[in-house]
């Protein structure tokens, strides 16, 4: 026993110096030529486009590149994709890479690490560009946190001037690129100037490793910020041909909120200038195909909403019953059904998948809870799920019409979804078609049991004396 | 020969409705003696009997889903919201929490004990076929089950009117009462499909406790009678209609008693279901001990007595069998009886046992008493007395064929039909003075009509079929020596009566499908429309909804705090519990009088006056209808007049005059001074006619739906004093 935790310890230490070693080789071994920031401020969701030329300066062949970001803004950071470019300027290709997570011990004020496995070992002396796009939710804070109906919404954007990175960087711009050019105020780290809507940070040379230089950016905002609190998606697969989707949505206005009076007249009669940060249309992208359509919420029908389909898509416009103010609420459901044919698919090993898209329908909404939930039908055996991104994943039961065992439901939750994850995932199961049977079976043997009873009844005699009057009819 | 045209008799049924009947005799007449035709011909009967009575079950069903069809499933009007609300609580708490359920959403601050104050019956039976549902894995909504409540009950009723029409007729009458109050509008009014209401289940259990109570006194079966006291206990959870069963089944066996048709039967019938029937309803908390204290129970409780003194003479006139001294001794019981029971009534209402009529009673007995007494009672627009037109809209050709079916029953009296003719005749009374009992009246009005329309059309076919008959004898046989006089003898009237039934029977056709026609007419355009969600035409024809209740609601559970009271007309209270899911001060159930008073009085005074009441509330919000963009008649404007007059009657500071012009009402510039500023007029008018610029000191407009029908607006908290 002793021995076992004695030996558990010397790994763990060696493993630790390792690490350690691993980290101080990559700062020394890795320095960033060029980076290129573009940060996109025009909607909530904040997008930050970098460009970085990596160069080997060690001697031993480097496998990854890290990235760091301060603690604040991990916990709001929905996605980090990283590409690998190749080729000159006009024959460009790019290969997406791995990114993941990381843990670092030494790590300057709790920055965190996203950690980018290249492809191909980079060379001593060798030089990679790679291309990352990360993106922020609820990163944009409203200032003045209340607002009346007829002022515009103004939001405060922190960051720093300066790449955070754990590598020396020689030379670094970062642009940012506000809605409108009335930006109120921002940060001056020299050089620093603005042209109309964009504002320029750098260039800056020869910046050490954890460099940091906090900025503010203060400028109005008047996008929709429709966040989607909780949305449960739920896909039932019916054999019979049809694949009907449910989605319950718990709706938010997530800017400023909106404070005082709500003047109707205001709104109807001077729509550019009352209540221009509020929303009331949102666009749900539905697959092609699409049936039996319906929008409505706990107290019933929305009447609301248009439907346009084409052979590629559909497009539902949906109104909330009110025009969505900063903080008010709304909860809805839309539900439609679709051709199976079109999402179940068979696979090679004789199972069936079903290759269906992850993520919210809505156009530009940040879901910060997001359910899937996939109904398979009754009678199916082994369920797996292949998802492109990290997913928390458990079995339910589900009874609908006519179930005797219930449905196997495989439940996926991924928190703070963007548009990004819009990419299909697939489930795959076993599943005998004769199950599909089944339930008309079991109806058509129910009646079939009531009409033979109702003939027994007319045909059996329960009564214990037979009533005199019969025989004396005869 | 029997053998050939046996068939055709069989096969060829021109009128399914009286028709089994006559066939049924004229081949007990032919086919005497072969037994197989008979038991085919018995059998065909019964088969069109059932598929008759299955398609009016459908047809019940389907002609009341014009409003789900035409705009969706849902809860329609003001009290069914109410009672989905707590058939939601039931489904989702179980029945013990219900019953014990004390809401404290409604009638800010005091409350109400849901469980203690409603009738039970409509909430337990759709939580009854949910969960049926439900165990035999119908993945169905509790909302689809009470919007399609009230439509299955009616269904239901068809069936019962069948029986019952041929417990009291024959099956004739029992087919065409089925379809005659399948669709009838006079009932169909109240149970389309979304009004989840008490009398969507309690007319069915009214008439099913009268068909039963009917068989029983027809049978003197204990087991009927026992059969019909739960139906009695029913009709008691289902609705406070159940007064009407237990006046006028006592009032129907004194009839009996005076006509002379006292029978053991009756006896057993009536004890059995007063007695069980009554030891039933007191478990419903709402009823409670009223059938032994209120003074509306104590002519049941009296005839029972009675029965039971009649019973006691009976017996000693057999034992006496001495005229004399049998005349003596019931002289000295009968005031005796009478003597005690008007002394133990006196003693009752005097020491406040028993307790004296209620108002709703008394408006019942006299139509102006509401008026002068009950403000609340008399501003529902349900409780004004029927015009005529009403009547005619909703009964159409029953009205004329009820008076002939009366004189049918008269020509062959029995104790079924005294009965029919007695349910008949009261509730067309109180369907005069109540419109909304128009609805008691229905089945009666059905049933009897049905009596006219089955015996009148029986009569005629018999009368063709007579001929039919000969005709058909003569052409196959040839002239017989034997049949050769009654033909000559039939022949002498022939032409005249064959045309004139010819004609009677394609009036009486033409007339039925007029009433078809009216009674689809009638349920699309005027009971369909759940009047929660308004619909229009627009300017090319197209429709347009306005949905503006929904959307006020909807904010006001999104938007606001969970536990923001909400103050509004008390129309509007179940609505706003039940979809905005938010506190009120005052709903639909209007136990009390001073609280709405309350209201009407802050609503009718001035801004600042009002806000003090406002304040004593802790409202936190006020809605008002408002018509005047949309042109929606039914605004709280409209029922201003009402809030005077019911805040009037409690606080005496406000006065109806004070809101006249030269005692009329005007809204417009015309209006008067005090009511141009008082608070509703604010409220409801604020960028409106008469007055403009209004500039509200201690509200602020919350929320505007966008067609402006529902104005919410939020009270200010008072100043800060530093």
């Amino acid at each position: 026993m002793e021995a076992l935790l004695g030996a558990r310890l010397t790994l763990a230490l060696s493993i630790f110096a390792f690490l350690s070693l691993l980290t101080t080789s990559f700062s020394q071994q890795i320095q960033i030529l060029n980076a290129e920031r573009r940060i996109d401020l025009t909607s909530h969701i904040v997008k930050v486009f970098l460009t970085l030329k990596v160069e080997n300066t060690g001697t031993a062949p480097a496998n990854e590149v890290l990235l760091a970001f301060p603690p604040t803004q991990v916990d709001h950071l929905a996605v980090v994709k990283a590409k690998a470019a190749t080729g000159r300027r006009k024959k460009r290709t790019y290969i997406t890479l791995d990114v993941k997570p990381t843990e670092l011990p030494d790590a300057p004020n709790g920055a965190k690490y996203f950690i980018i496995s290249l492809l191909n070992p980079l060379n001593s002396g060798e030089t990679a560009t790679l291309e990352v796009l990360y993106m922020l939710t609820h990163s944009l804070e409203p200032f003045p946190a209340e607002i009346s109906q007829s002022e515009p919404q103004l939001v405060y954007y922190h960051d720093s001037a300066i790449i955070l990175s754990p590598y020396l960087i020689k030379q670094q711009t970062t642009f940012i690129k506000t809605p409108t050019s009335k930006v109120e105020s921002f940060t001056r780290v020299e050089p620093t100037n603005r042209v109309s809507t964009e504002l320029k940070y750098g260039p800056y040379e020869d910046r050490t490793p954890y460099s940091f230089s906090p900025i503010i950016v203060h400028f109005e905002n008047n996008n929709p910020f429709a966040v989607v609190e909780e949305l449960v998606r739920e896909v039932e697969i019916s054999h019979w041909g049809n694949l009907q989707i449910t989605e319950h949505y718990k709706l938010v206005h997530a800017g400023a909120r909106h404070k005082g009076v709500f003047s109707r007249v205001e709104y109807q009669s001077r729509p550019s200038h009352s209540g221009i940060s509020s929303f009331k249309h949102l666009l749900a992208r539905l697959p092609p195909r699409v049936h039996s359509v319906y929008y409505r919420d706990e107290i019933g029908n929305i009447s609301s909403s248009h439907l346009r389909t084409d052979y590629r898509k559909s497009e539902l416009e949906i109104e909330p019953r009110y025009p969505l103010f900063g903080g008010w609420k709304a909860t809805f459901v839309i539900g439609y059904g679709l051709p199976l044919q079109d999402f179940l698919f068979e696979s090679s090993d004789g199972k069936r998948y079903l290759n269906f898209s992850f993520g919210c329908p809505l156009a530009e909404t940040v879901v910060d809870k997001l359910t899937i939930k996939v109904v398979l039908p009754e009678g199916s055996k082994d369920p797996s799920i292949v998802v492109p991104f990290p997913v928390e994943q458990h079995l339910e039961t589900k009874y609908s019409y006519l179930d005797v065992v219930g449905r196997t439901v495989l439940v996926l939750e991924k928190k703070n979804v963007v548009p990004e994850h819009n990419s299909p995932f697939q489930v795959y199961y076993t599943f005998n078609q004769m199950f599909v049977l089944a339930e008309p079976l079991m109806l058509v043997s129910a009646f079939f049991f009531f009409f033979v009873a109702c003939v027994a009844y007319l045909h059996i005699d329960l009564s214990i004396h037979k009533p005199s009057q019969h025989f004396a009819k005869f | 020969m029997l053998a050939r045209t046996e068939p055709i008799n069989g096969t060829a049924k021109p009128k399914p409705v009286s028709s089994p009947m006559n066939n049924f005799k004229s081949d007990l007449l032919n086919s005497f003696s072969l037994k197989s035709l008979k038991l085919k011909t018995k059998q065909q009967e019964l088969l069109i009997r059932v598929s008759i009575l299955c398609l009016v079950y459908v047809l019940a069903f389907i002609t009341r889903l014009f409003s789900v069809l035409r705009y969706e499933s849902m809860i329609h009007e003001f009290d069914p919201y109410f009672n989905y609300r707590t058939t939601l609580f039931l489904t989702q708490k179980g029945f013990y929490d219900f019953w014990n359920w004390f809401d404290s959403e409604s009638w800010y601050p005091l409350g109400r004990i849901i469980g203690g104050t409603l009738y039970p019956g409509l909430m337990v039976t759709a939580a009854i076929i949910y969960w049926t549902l439900r165990f035999l894995r119908f993945a169905v909504h509790i909302r689809e089950v009470c919007v399609l409540t009230a439509p299955f009950f009616a269904s239901n009723t068809t069936i019962v009117a069948y029986f019952f029409g041929k417990e009291i007729w024959d099956s004739g009458a029992g087919l065409v009462a089925a379809a005659l109050i399948a669709i009838c509008p006079g009932y169909i009014s109240r149970s389309v499909a979304g009004s989840y209401d008490n009398e969507g289940v309690a007319i069915f259990a009214l008439l099913w406790t009268f068909y039963l109570f009917v068989k029983a006194v027809n049978t003197g079966s204990l087991a009927w009678a026992l059969a019909s006291a739960f139906g009695y206990f029913y009709m008691v959870s289902a609705w406070g209609g159940y007064v009407f069963i237990i006046n006028l089944i006592p009032l129907y066996v004194m009839v009996l008693l005076i006509t002379g048709r006292y029978s053991l039967r009756l006896y057993v019938a009536y004890n059995c279901m007063y007695v069980l029937g009554m030891l039933l309803a007191m478990q419903i908390r709402f009823v409670g001990f009223q059938h032994v204290q209120s003074g509306e129970h104590m002519a049941a409780m009296g005839v029972f007595f009675l029965m039971q003194v009649f019973y006691f003479l009976d017996w000693v006139k057999y034992l006496l069998n001495d005229a004399k001294l049998f005349q003596v001794f019931l002289r000295i019981t009968v005031t005796f009886t009478v003597g005690v029971g008007a002394i133990a009534l006196g003693v009752g209402t005097a020491s406040g046992y028993i307790s004296p009529w209620t108002g709703r009673f008394y408006s019942l007995l006299d139509p102006t008493y509401a008026k002068d007494h009950i403000p609340i009672i008399a501003s529902v627009s349900e409780h004004q007395p029927t015009a005529w037109s009403s009547f005619m809209f909703d009964f159409h050709i029953l009205l004329f064929l009820f008076p002939a079916g009366l004189y049918f029953c008269f020509k062959r009296l029995s104790d079924a039909t005294i009965f029919i003719v007695m349910y008949g005749l009261t509730s067309m009374y109180f369907a005069g003075v109540m419109v909304r009992l128009i609805l008691v009246a229905t089945p009666a009005v059905c049933l009897i009509s049905a009596i006219a329309v089955s015996a009148t059309i029986k009569n005629l076919t018999l009368l063709l079929r007579a001929k039919n008959k000969v005709a058909q004898t003569a052409s196959a046989k040839g002239i017989g020596s034997a049949k050769s006089s009654s033909k000559g003898l039939l022949d002498q009237s022939q032409p005249f009566h064959r045309n004139g039934a010819i004609a009677l029977l394609l009036g009486a056709f033409y007339l039925l499908s007029k009433y078809a026609m009216h009674c689809t007419w009638v349920t699309s355009e005027a009971y369909s429309s759940p009047s929660i969600v308004l619909a229009a035409r627009g300017a090319h024809g197209n429709r347009v909804i306005f949905d503006d209740y929904r959307e006020a609601y909807f904010w006001l559970r999104q938007n606001t705090p969970p536990d923001a009271k909400v103050m509004s007309w008390w129309d509007y209270g179940y609505q706003i519990t039940a979809m905005g899911n938010r506190t009120v001060i005052v709903d639909n159930n209007t136990w009390n009088n001073t609280h709405i008073a309350t209201v009407g009085c802050a609503m009718s005074s001035y801004e600042d006056e009002a806000y003090e009441i406002m304040r004593s509330l802790d409202v936190d919000y006020v809605l008002v209808v408002f018509g005047g963009v949309t042109g929606y008649s039914s605004d709280d404007i409209n029922k201003f007049l009402w809030m005077v007059r019911i805040g009037g009657g409690v606080f005496p500071v406000i006065k109806e005059p004070d809101y006249l012009v030269n005692g009329e009402y005007r809204v417009d510039k015309g209006a008067s001074p005090k009511m141009l500023n008082c608070l509703m007029y604010d409220r409801a008018r604020g960028v409106e006619i008469g007055n403009k610029d209004v500039k509200l000191e201690y509200l602020e407009e919350a929320f505007t739906t966008s067609n402006w029908i529902v104005r919410i607006y939020k009270v200010k908290p008072p100043n800060n004093r530093w």
